[in-house]
């Protein structure tokens, strides 16, 4: 940052730069504004186009058929349930892998053959077809287990936990192997009380990420009835539905309650859990993401 | 340390992911084979008939397949570059900014998008450029006519390219913030003594001070050339626009997965999988000799 001086120039393009960057601001705050607008607003109105940022003859019709939508509460447990199941085994999956990989190699001749794993994984994928037809093969389809464990290790998380383990002092682990404890107990007690702001980054992504996921729950539940509520909202909203697998009944309700307002409802109440981590995610990010991405 | 006896804690820690690794990332890279077959799922990889190359040979006969690569290379050369400018500049103006609640009220704001699902965004991208999206709206008061934006082969990729960097342009600023800071004060102390304006500062200590994080991604974002992303291009097109639109990825789903042509989808995903292998490859090492990144 420039040390201040106040010449009239510099306050001049102080104030241009303070309006841009605001303008950026604003282009990011305009289409959640607008949807928010849009699912408060009279279904007439909206239909004319005369809703931007504002809403116009505010009333929550929209949110009140949410109500009584019970798909919608089902594809919403069903993302709750993917969140925590998904979160829970890539947060564990992550510490196991990354706490034996930031060993150095004469103490663990095998890392290279796990990491040059992980490596190929990161280079080379068998691409769309073939993992649907493992997941077929291995008879998960149309259960959770289809929606986390395809993505059960997050390779990218595990390098950067390994990363910062490896930052960690070796005499702490030294003094605590003299003690009597095992890797587990090291693991839990040592590494994993100062890589918070790491571990919490990772975690909250992954977590995030199952929130938003919603191509695998089109690919691999076979009923609507199965759907997370991305995949429910994308179906919904964004018509990319295979109507070969529907029922006639969801078809027609499809086409009765598909409308702008009542579709940004939705939108709006399938971000309130992502925007009730983005406190945390926020603090933590910034810290645990150049923590561990910068150096190896 | 007894190593024989932790290694042994080692390699079971690393088990269950080194397993679900092997099931979902290594067993498909096996099942390309159905490339090379007439594969009916039924009968699974061994029972299928073998064709040979047909599959691969009939994949460079129909222009379906040029004309979905020449798209996704397309966008996705235009996305890198706007999306390496946009985030660029973005961050310089934030690093000018000297309101620091200001600084970080705009951060705030322009992070979030990053962390909507691609189902959310899209619907709010249809709010804006939809027939009666609030861009028509706006261009009806100055008499112009309304543009079919995700239905018009001109302002398809435009409008992908555009709304990416929208969605991605405020957390892409997040790298460049963390290599500004990392940049002495001292520099600009000792510049502004010497009479240096803002201006040249930014040219003489900003700029070089960040041009290598700069280079980084140039060189990361090379292994993503065939990737022009699938989940919003999904969401958004729609069959008027395959001719400017259709990506490989959205071609293997639509084609190979749900079109039921199993080895087709297969060659195609393959051969995006090859070129993305070199691809990656060449950017790490690029990468690792210019600008001293590992990522292990």
């Amino acid at each position: 940052m420039a040390v201040i001086s106040s010449t009239r120039t510099d306050r001049a393009a102080d104030a241009i730069i303070v309006v841009l960057v605001g303008g950026l601001g604003i282009l990011c705050l305009i289409p959640i504004l607008n949807s928010l607008a849009l699912s408060l607003s009279d279904k007439a109105i909206v239909e004319a186009g005369s809703v931007f940022l504002v809403p116009r003859k505010i009333n929550l019709t929209s949110y009140d058929i949410i109500l009584e939508d019970r798909q919608f509460f089902r594809s919403f447990l069903v993302s709750i349930e993917r969140v925590a199941l998904g979160g829970i085994i890539n947060f564990v999956i992550t510490l196991l892998m990354a706490y034996p990989l930031s060993k150095d190699r004469s103490v663990f001749r095998a890392r290279e053959v796990y990491l040059y794993l992980l490596l190929v994984t990161m280079l080379f994928s068998g691409g769309l077809i073939p993992i649907y037809m493992v997941v077929n093969a291995v008879g998960i389809m149309d259960t959770i287990w289809a929606l986390v464990l395809p993505g059960a290790v997050p390779v990218f998380n595990v390098i950067i936990m390994m990363n910062f383990f490896r930052q960690v002092p070796k005499e702490l682990e030294e003094a605590a192997t003299i003690d009597g404890a095992r890797h587990a107990t090291i693991l839990v007690k040592v590494y994993l009380p100062l890589s918070v702001p790491s571990v919490a980054t990772v975690t909250l992504f992954s977590m995030v990420a199952h929130w938003n996921s919603f191509f695998d729950g089109l690919i691999y539940m076979n009923s609507p009835r199965d759907y997370p509520l991305q995949t429910y909202i994308q179906t919904l909203v964004l018509g990319q539905h295979d109507f070969t697998r529907l029922t006639v009944e969801e078809i027609k309700r499809i086409s009765q309650t598909s409308s702008k307002t009542l579709n940004n409802a939705k939108i709006i109440v399938s971000m309130i859990p992502m925007v009730m981590v983005y406190p945390f995610l926020q603090r933590y990010f910034v810290k645990g993401l150049v923590l561990g991405s910068v150096k190896g | 340390m007894k190593t024989r006896h932790s290694n042994l804690d080692y390699h079971l820690m690393l088990l269950p992911g080194t397993l679900l690794l092997l099931v979902f990332s290594v067993v498909p890279m096996f099942g390309i084979v159905i490339a090379f077959q007439k594969f009916v799922p039924a009968k699974g990889f061994f029972g299928s008939r073998w064709v040979g190359l047909d599959n691969i040979l009939f994949m460079f006969q129909i222009p379906d397949s040029r004309q979905v690569f020449v798209n996704t290379v397309v966008i996705s050369i235009a996305k890198i570059v706007v999306n390496l400018v946009i985030p660029l500049v973005a961050a310089l103006l934030l690093n000018e900014v000297r309101l620091r609640w200001y600084k970080r009220a705009v951060q705030t704001v322009i992070y979030l998008p990053h962390f909507l699902s691609w189902v959310v965004f899209a619907a709010m991208i249809g709010n804006t450029f939809s027939y009666d999206g609030f861009v028509n709206n706006a261009l009806r008061v100055f008499d112009v006519e309304p543009i079919l934006f995700l239905s018009s082969n001109v302002w398809f990729r435009p409008v992908i390219v555009f709304t990416d960097a929208w969605k991605s342009f405020g957390f892409g600023t997040v790298i460049y913030l963390g290599a500004l800071t990392a940049i002495d004060p001292s520099l600009y102390e000792s510049a502004s003594i010497d009479g240096a304006k803002r201006l040249q500062q930014l040219m003489r200590i900003t700029l070089p001070g960040i041009v290598a994080t700069v280079i980084l991604m140039m060189t990361l974002s090379l292994g993503n050339i065939l990737n022009a992303g699938f989940e919003q291009i999904l969401n958004l097109y729609n069959p008027l626009v395959y001719a400017t639109g259709d990506i490989i990825d959205t071609y293997v789903y639509r084609v190979g997965l749900v079109g039921r042509q199993y080895g087709i989808g297969t060659a195609v995903g393959l051969l995006k999988s090859v070129v993305s292998f070199f691809l990656i490859w060449l950017s790490y090492g690029l990468a690792s000799r210019y600008a001293n990144y590992r990522i292990f």
